[in-house]
């Protein structure tokens, strides 16, 4: 007789944890051909409170990292992914309807996204930071930094590619020291969550990545709004009404990074949009 | 006469050469706008000193179409170093006609002369220079090669550096490649049209710069327009909220200069005397109608009796009055309103308990006034430590450790500039780390250049100006992300 397999509950990750939602509420996610596969968490309002809440309070910590620190900590994420890769190809062929071949590629792609934006957390200040030669005895240098928490939606290509969407978002709002709640994509939610269990094991502090499952639709507003959130990626909101939430990001002048079509190649102009450059002047005088 | 009178030096007014009116500037001439027309007042008289025009829809439709002419018949086309000596043509007039600008800067916002003499049209100068020899080299800006300008650029400053703020605006700008429509602020028109006239004299192409004046309505009008490419605003966060809003969802870049509650921090082992010099210059430079401006002094507890007291000592010495007058330190408010508005929150400060204390100093019979003003007992949640108050007030609190001075200082929506007072390095750059704001002056304040790149965090607005990085605001590279930058 067949051994009966084990399903896996997939929950909300916050603050280093895996909850439930606190509103008990769950969403069938399905394959491309309508067949049942999990039951998620459908993330609430109190939720995404909490996850701007852990967000915050782990923000200035993986800042304080040295740049060196973090890029290992990135690379330590490509590590851990590489070796749950058959977990991921398996859930991708699942939910995403592809092929062995299209998955690892995908699988493959999101760990080099990861090795790319990990090797550049200790050089993009130099490169989008700078001294000023200032008319007057002043030392005074430029350097960018981490905006703060950044709420970001994850896109999805044409064939899903949930992973790589993630990843291609995330990584470059960690490089600089953001913390970030991500909302997976609604209808393929189920890498996200596997790869909060990456997240978990890797060295990441606990609240640095937030990830909720569920519509992000009612939760958006509410998010756009929060005063204690500084930008919005909405990289994967182009089906939804992205403009009114960023009007509602106005109230509070958060950053706002518009959808992309499809998903967004790597660059270091999207690790630069979630920071904010430093300009500090000191007098030099010899006596 | 003590040591302390000076006998009046005042600047005169028979530099300038100033029409009974002016109309916009468009399509490199002066021509009658549609609306009706203003006085702009001197707010140390109330004195009327010329009338302009309230440019209106069709005025804005004017200038936009001319500034997109110039742009694609144009400026797009010429080669960036022809562009860069337009700019450092600009330049020159600006120092050949600098006493002019300054006495009529003076004249129009009230700021005494030797500020606009020695800082405001100085800086106009070398912001125009800085930006001219960047006009064929934005290759080398940092976006890849071959960056683009966007197209047309509307742009809306204040009245507290009129002209200053017009370069800031400007010289990026055309340097990119871009034309612009600019609205100088109701109060301050006046060098923005003298700079028109400055335009025709360096024999920039007609379009590439249009100045149209008016008030909030105008200002509205233009940033809804449907053919600019670029908003950058300098101004109040309430404003610049509405202007993100009405660009939500548009390819319009916008770049926004809000408001500011600065922090000053000094620490017990300050040099004391430099640091009230900066304190001073911090807050009471240019009557505070500075975003900037140091405006929430924190002071280490045990040298917070030592310090308030020589602050009001140094104080005591300003001379206020006369903004013509060389020897004046302190001018006129800019307008009735903008006093209004001091007067209420510092009454404000009175209500909620904190103890005021104002440098005894005769206040003109006519004109718009506050004497140099230091709040003392003023807790974090008072209105004087929360909102800008734009004048010369300064809210004193004090802090035992760096850790609650940084708590303290953070503490605000604001996140635009920061004071630094202490002779240890290590600390300075420990606190500097930890600060949110955009700029972080260290034994100094207040302290500008066209190479330093300027602008805030959260709730004071985003892009930079000034540097490299104040070119991105104007240019466009393929793997740029757009909004917001």
């Amino acid at each position: 007789m067949a051994r009966l397999s084990i399903p896996k509950t997939y929950k909300l990750y916050i603050g280093g944890k895996f909850p439930r939602s606190e509103s008990g509420h769950t969403f069938e996610v399905v394959t491309p051909q309508g067949k049942f596969l999990a039951n998620a968490a459908k993330a609430s309002r109190k939720d995404a409170r909490d996850a701007v809440a852990s967000a915050r309070s782990a923000q200035a910590g993986f800042a304080g990292l040295t740049a060196y620190n973090r890029g290992q900590i990135l690379y330590r994420i490509a590590e851990v992914l590489e070796g749950r890769r058959d977990q991921f190809v398996d859930e991708i062929r699942a939910s995403e309807g592809v092929n062995a071949q299209a998955a690892a590629r995908q699988v493959e792609h999101a760990i080099d996204t990861w090795v790319w934006y990990a090797g550049f957390a200790d050089k993009y200040a130099q490169v989008a930071g700078n001294g000023n030669p200032v008319a007057g005895p002043y030392f005074n240098l430029s350097t960018p930094e981490a905006t703060g928490v950044v709420v970001a939606l994850a896109p999805a290509g044409a064939k899903g590619e949930s992973l790589l969407g993630l990843s291609a978002v995330l990584a470059p709002i960690m490089t600089s020291g953001n913390a970030t709640v991500l909302l997976a994509h609604p209808t393929q939610p189920l890498s996200a969550i596997s790869f909060a269990e990456v997240l978990a094991t890797s060295d990441v502090p606990a609240g640095v990545v937030n990830i909720l499952t569920g519509d992000p639709e009612p939760l958006m507003p509410w998010l756009a709004a929060h005063a204690d959130v500084n930008a919005l990626d909405l990289s994967g909101g182009s089906a939804s009404d992205w403009v009114a939430w960023q009007s509602d990001a106005a109230e509070t002048l958060k950053r706002v990074v518009p959808p992309t079509v499809g998903i967004p190649a790597r660059s270091l102009e999207r690790i630069v949009a979630f920071t904010e450059t430093k300009t500090v002047w000191h007098t030099k005088a010899l006596g | 006469m003590s040591f302390l009178d000076y006998a009046p030096a005042p600047e005169s007014t028979a530099i300038l050469n100033l029409q009974k009116s002016y109309g916009l500037f468009i399509g490199g001439e002066f021509v009658d706008g549609h609306g009706s027309s203003f006085a702009t007042i001197s707010p140390s008289t109330e004195k009327a000193i010329t009338t302009v025009a309230e440019a209106t829809e069709a005025d804005i439709d004017r200038a936009v179409a001319a500034a997109r002419k110039a742009y694609d018949k144009t400026w797009s086309r010429m080669s960036g170093s022809e562009r860069g000596k337009y700019l450092f043509r600009i330049a020159r007039i600006l120092q050949e006609r600098s006493r002019e600008l300054a006495v009529a800067e003076s004249l129009d916002n009230g700021k005494p002369i030797r500020e606009t003499r020695d800082v405001d049209i100085p800086l106009v100068a070398a912001w125009f220079f800085y930006y001219a020899g960047w006009a064929d080299k934005l290759d080398y800006a940092g976006l890849g090669p071959n960056p683009q300008a966007l197209g047309v650029a509307a742009q809306i400053i204040p009245w507290n550096f009129p002209l200053l703020m017009l370069a800031w605006k400007i010289a990026p700008a055309l340097a990119a490649g871009n034309t612009v429509v600019l609205k100088p602020a109701e109060t301050t028109p006046l060098t923005a049209l003298l700079f028109a006239e400055i335009c025709q004299q360096a024999e920039l192409p007609a379009g590439v710069v249009n100045i149209v004046t008016g008030a909030g309505k105008t200002g509205a009008a233009l940033v809804a327009h449907p053919d600019i490419n670029k908003v950058a605003f300098t101004g109040s966060t309430p404003v610049g909220r509405r202007i993100a809003q009405t660009l939500a969802g548009s390819s319009t870049r916008v770049t926004l200069e809000l408001g500011g509650k600065g922090a000053n921090i000094i620490f017990e082992d300050a040099a004391i005397d430099q640091a009230i010099e900066g304190v001073v210059s911090g807050i009471f430079f240019n009557q505070g109608h500075v975003c900037c401006a140091g405006s929430r002094l924190l002071v280490q507890e045990n040298i917070h009796d030592d310090v308030v007291s020589r602050l009001q000592r140094r104080l005591s010495t300003l001379r206020l009055g006369d903004p013509l007058d060389k020897n004046t330190d302190i001018g006129a408010v800019n307008s009735k309103a903008q006093l209004a508005r001091i007067t209420e929150l510092a009454n404000s400060g009175d209500d909620e308990g904190a103890h005021r204390w104002s440098a005894a100093c005769e206040i003109p019979s006519k004109g718009f006034w506050f004497p140099p003003t230091v709040f003392t007992d003023v807790h974090t949640s008072h209105r004087i430590a929360r909102e800008e108050i734009f004048g010369p007030v300064l809210s004193v609190m004090t802090f035992r450790t760096p850790d609650e001075a940084v708590a303290k200082a953070n503490n605000t929506p604001y996140g635009l500039s920061a004071g630094i007072w202490t002779e240890k390095a290590s600390r300075m750059l420990a606190i500097a780390d930890k600060l949110r704001a955009g700029v972080i002056w260290a034994n100094t304040f207040n302290k500008f250049d066209p190479a330093s790149p300027f602008g805030g965090y959260k709730e004071s607005g985003y892009g930079r100006e000034g540097g490299r990085q104040g070119l991105f605001p104007y240019l466009e590279s393929s793997g740029w992300t757009k909004g917001g930058r």
